[in-house]
């Protein structure tokens, strides 16, 4: 059986400029998808390497998010922490095509079906 | 109709050419056959199928048409000469409906075979119809060829039923819309955009550019409304006479011209069994999957990508022509830049400018002359930029963009452009500035010379804000900012002393300033003010865009609508996050009060939404811990149903009054400290403030509700009410301060009322009362309340005023439905578990 190596998980306008939604993965770690103000779209595991705050929920600007827990800034392309802040948090690939999202599968669901996405 | 002709014409030695068909008389498919004919001019027998009944034409001008700038003659490409000299017969007004790919045939629509050796598919783009009621009305039309163009021109010319200006919708605020708008507006008619997205241009704009082109248009007239979602077209008498949006708005129109996008017209491949995703699948030498047949243009896919633009077509024709012709070179894809005038609006974008932290961003603002620029930087490459307003050096970076050069060394100056920073000494700012003659003007707002400021300095002026009260230089947009730091390092070497705090890194301005200036330029959007007062960020921070809205909210009530992405998570939320990432719900007891059904209903939903702490909270109410952002509409629902609003316990807002039981229970109440309190809560409650602001009533001077630690404070005395400020239990705790004294309850509303909007007019955005207060003086603000009898009035009208637009409860709104997708997950992944895999 051919399993298609990106995952569609919806079309663009699910998500609103400067806002993101949520991806719950069975057995595995939250996903936060992210579109900035600017409508580029990246994907986060939901956790602040920090204190494990759900990125999805913070203020998004320029290309980083703010925590909401704790004002870390995660950058949205490497999910690293910025400024004198550490940390890192795990980026999942992301395309858009046509319109839809697509998350790369084998960073969602591993090759045997098991999440592979953990934070750090 | 023309004339079949005979297949296997000669060539000049005798040679059968091949037979070349091309579908579609566009600008790919005659681009090709020019770069085919210039290679090569006796290689092929060619016939081109167009659909339209004329020669071939420039598509890209039929907005000059539009506007009558340019008449069709002028925007023609090939004449019919031209077909004649180079032997090619033009088959207009017969579409291609089928091909035949075992037998080498292409059908027409009139019943005409034409064999081919090599067929060229250049069929374009079709308009994207937005599938809502009424798209097929008479009067609805897309904006594609000429045949769109004279149907705007007649709706134009006939105008409205009574004889004014003829109305036109225009849904889709992209290039393709606006020009569709511009053209429509010069011809008369009244119109109105209709686009999705919040920005204009949102493909080839950031949302700065678009917020400036949005004013310049509606500036012209036009009404642009964004973030509006077309429900149906609505008609009366069998012809469309409106446009209804999804938030049930009506938008009555003559003619609805839909210009929301293209897709590539695919369907001729599709059928005879071509390779087709989005668009004809081509690999690099324009050969779809049967070597006989090539496409180039709109229609074809390319390494994954689809192109609208026309520069990339010409990539392609080229790349194919040398195919054709025997010398294959290959394409690698296009990369776009978009350069256009919208308008008469100067507009630029190139390359990646979404941003991401390894991109570092240059923004220059000069909103006195309406431009916006903004290069995106990442490892000394610039990979991005938007331009706005002037768009001169859009060449120069987008030459640097493909080229990817180094420009670390002419970072500093790449905004100013390439006069600029390749400029030698003056890529030095300061050296620049050194420069510049004695009366030369550094502040063309305040009319500033350079000795000016220069003696301002010397006078004893040694920081920026010292510089900017003292001789204006730099103090009302800000955009010379730049220069009068450049003057005051010239002058004072080492010894300038750092200003204030601004707001942000985002700007040189503080809050004080943002406040005022808000107020004074009349800034009404985010954007706006980022525009107006140069931000150095495209789209500011965590930290400023929060203070904006609150600043804006405040300035314009009713008026400025609030920006949820610049909304605290809390505030977004209706509910306060948890470490874990769950929510506390506490709904409003107004003065503390409650009664058994209030208690009934709380307990059942603590139950039914697994709340697994219950506590009571300092201020008199009840607080539901561990909700999941999915069940917050579900449990407000519930306690709506029982007659409770939100607490905004989670709101840089009215929080909390806390009373004791006064004067009807206590044996020691010399007021109904109760119900005062009820009142000054039903007064109170919903409006947004810097800080969160908590209120008690005491109903004696033994002060049970703690009056005396709050940001207002009454202590009920047997004379009346003595009304303390600016108190704080918090961190470093503070004993109110003695506002005045009042015989009454109706005062003391009064005086709470304005109090509560001097505070939200002054402070700034995260200053509680207390700090407020110490940094002001309490003089400050007893002054500011009673020097003028009219200011307590004035005062707590505005506040009366502004409670209007914000006592309606946030969360009936998403009990309703509204904004539902802040609380549901995008979708949920359950792999596929394999037995023992």
């Amino acid at each position: 059986m051919m399993i298609g190596e990106w995952l569609d998980v919806g079309p663009v306008d699910q998500i609103a400029p400067g806002s993101a939604r949520t991806l719950p993965v069975q057995g595995g770690e939250e996903i936060a998808i992210f579109r900035t103000i600017n409508n580029a779209f990246h994907a986060l595991v939901n956790k602040c390497p920090h204190k494990q705050g759900p990125l999805s929920q913070g203020i998004i600007h320029g290309g980083a998010v703010t925590c909401p827990l704790h004002n870390w800034n995660i950058s949205l392309t490497t999910g690293e922490a910025q400024g004198d802040d550490k940390g890192c948090v795990p980026v999942v690939p992301l395309k858009v095509d046509a319109g839809r999202i697509y998350l790369l599968r084998e960073a969602v669901i591993g090759p045997g079906g098991k999440p592979v996405a953990k934070a750090a | 109709m023309n004339a079949p002709m005979s297949f296997e014409s000669q060539g000049q030695e005798g040679v059968t050419r091949e037979r070349l068909v091309v579908i579609g008389n566009g600008m790919a498919g005659c681009r090709a056959v020019e770069e085919i004919l210039g290679r090569d001019a006796d290689r092929f027998d060619i016939a081109i199928f167009g659909a339209e009944p004329r020669v071939n034409y420039n598509r890209i001008m039929l907005s000059p048409v539009l506007a009558g700038e340019k008449t069709f003659d002028e925007i023609v490409i090939n004449s019919a000469q031209w077909y004649e000299e180079n032997g090619i017969e033009l088959i207009s007004g017969d579409p291609v409906v089928e091909i035949d790919r075992k037998t080498q045939t292409v059908i027409a629509e009139s019943g005409r075979v034409e064999p081919y050796d090599r067929l060229l598919i250049a069929t374009g783009s079709d308009p994207f119809i937005i599938p809502v009621p009424g798209k097929d009305l008479p009067g609805v039309i897309t904006f594609r060829d000429l045949d769109d163009v004279d149907k705007m021109l007649a709706a134009a010319e006939r105008g409205g039923p009574n004889g004014e200006a003829g109305r036109a919708v225009v849904i889709g605020g992209g290039l393709l819309g606006l020009e569709a708008a511009h053209g429509l507006t010069l011809r008369g008619m009244k119109v109105t955009v209709v686009h999705l997205m919040p920005t204009l241009m949102e493909r080839q704009l950031d949302e700065a550019a678009g917020w400036l082109l949005k004013e310049e248009l509606e500036r012209r007239g036009q009404t642009i409304l964004t973030g509006a979602d077309t429900a149906e077209l609505y008609e009366e008498g069998g012809h469309v006479a409106g446009v209804r949006l999804k938030d049930g708005r009506d938008i009555p129109a003559d003619i609805v011209v839909m210009a929301v996008g293209i897709r590539p017209a695919t369907g001729l491949a599709k059928s005879a069994g071509l390779e087709v995703e989005r668009g004809i699948m081509v690999d690099d030498h324009m050969v779809t999957s049967d070597p006989a047949i090539m496409a180039v243009g709109e229609c074809v896919q390319h390494r994954g990508l689809c192109y609208g633009l026309v520069a990339p077509l010409w990539e392609m024709c080229r790349a194919l022509a040398d195919y054709a012709t025997g010398e294959p070179s290959g394409y690698e894809g296009s990369v776009t830049s978009t350069k256009l005038k919208v308008s008469g609006i100067d507009v630029f974008s190139a390359g990646d400018f979404s941003g991401g932290d390894a991109a570092e961003d240059i923004v220059m603002r000069d909103a006195s002359r309406g431009i916006y620029k903004r290069v995106v930087v990442k490892d000394n490459r610039l990979v991005g930029a938007v331009l706005y307003g002037d768009t001169a050096d859009g060449n120069w970076y987008f030459d640097l963009l493909k080229k990817g050069e180094d420009i670390a060394d002419i970072r500093e100056a790449l905004i100013f452009g390439q006069a600029f920073a390749s400029g030698g000494a003056l890529a030095d700012p300061n050296a620049a500035v050194a420069a510049l003659s004695d009366d030369a003007e550094i502040c063309g707002c305040n009319g500033v010379s350079k000795a000016k400021v220069v003696a301002t300095i010397n006078a004893g002026a040694h920081s920026l804000d010292a510089v900017r009260s003292q001789c204006k230089a730099s103090a009302s947009c800000g955009s010379c900012t730049g220069l009068v730091e450049s003057l005051l390092a010239l002058t004072l070497g080492g010894e300038v002393e750092a200003g204030p705090t601004t707001l942000c890194k985002c700007t040189s301005f503080t809050h004080g300033d943002v406040r005022r200036l808000i107020i004074e330029k009349e800034l009404k959007a985010i954007p706006q003010v980022m525009q107006e007062l140069h931000w150095t960020t495209p789209d500011g921070c965590a930290t400023c865009r929060p203070a904006l809205n609150y600043y804006l909210l405040c300035a314009w009530p009713g008026e400025y609508e609030d920006d949820q992405k610049s909304r605290f998570v809390n505030e977004r939320m209706h509910a306060n996050i948890q470490k874990d990432g769950t929510y506390s719900v506490v709904p409003r007891m107004w003065g503390g009060l409650t009664n058994p059904q209030e208690l009934r209903a709380i307990a059942d939903a603590a139950e039914k939404y697994g709340a697994r702490t219950v506590k009571v909270t300092g201020g008199q109410r009840i607080d539901l811990f561990g909700i999941r952002k999915e069940d917050l509409p579900a449990i407000w629902a519930d306690l709506n149903a029982a007659g409770m609003v939100s607490g905004h316990a989670y709101g840089k807002a009215l929080r909390t009054v806390k009373t004791c039981v006064g004067s009807e229970w206590c044996r020691f109440g010399t007021q109904d400290s109760t119900g005062l309190g009820v009142k000054i809560e039903r007064m109170t409650w919903g409006s947004w403030m810097p800080h969160k602001f908590k209120i008690a009533v005491s109903g004696c001077p033994r002060n049970c509700a703690e009056a005396t630690i709050k940001d207002f404070g009454v202590v009920c005395v047997d004379s009346g009410y003595e009304l303390h400020v600016a108190g704080n239990g918090g961190i470093k705790v503070r004993a109110t301060d003695l506002l005045c004294k009042v015989e009454t309850e109706e005062e003391a509303l009064q005086i709470c009322a304005a109090f509560i909007q001097f505070y939200r007019e002054d402070a700034y955005y995260l200053e509680r009362t207390a700090p407020w207060v110490e940094r002001v003086g309490l003089d400050y603000v007893k002054s500011a309340l009673f020097d003028d009898p009219e200011s307590v009035r004035k005062l707590a009208a505005r506040f009366r005023f502004s409670q209007q637009h914000s006592q309606d409860d946030p969360w009936a709104r998403r009990a309703s439905g509204e904004a539902a997708e802040l609380h549901q997950h995008l979708a949920e992944v359950r792999p596929f578990q394999l037995e023992n895999a």
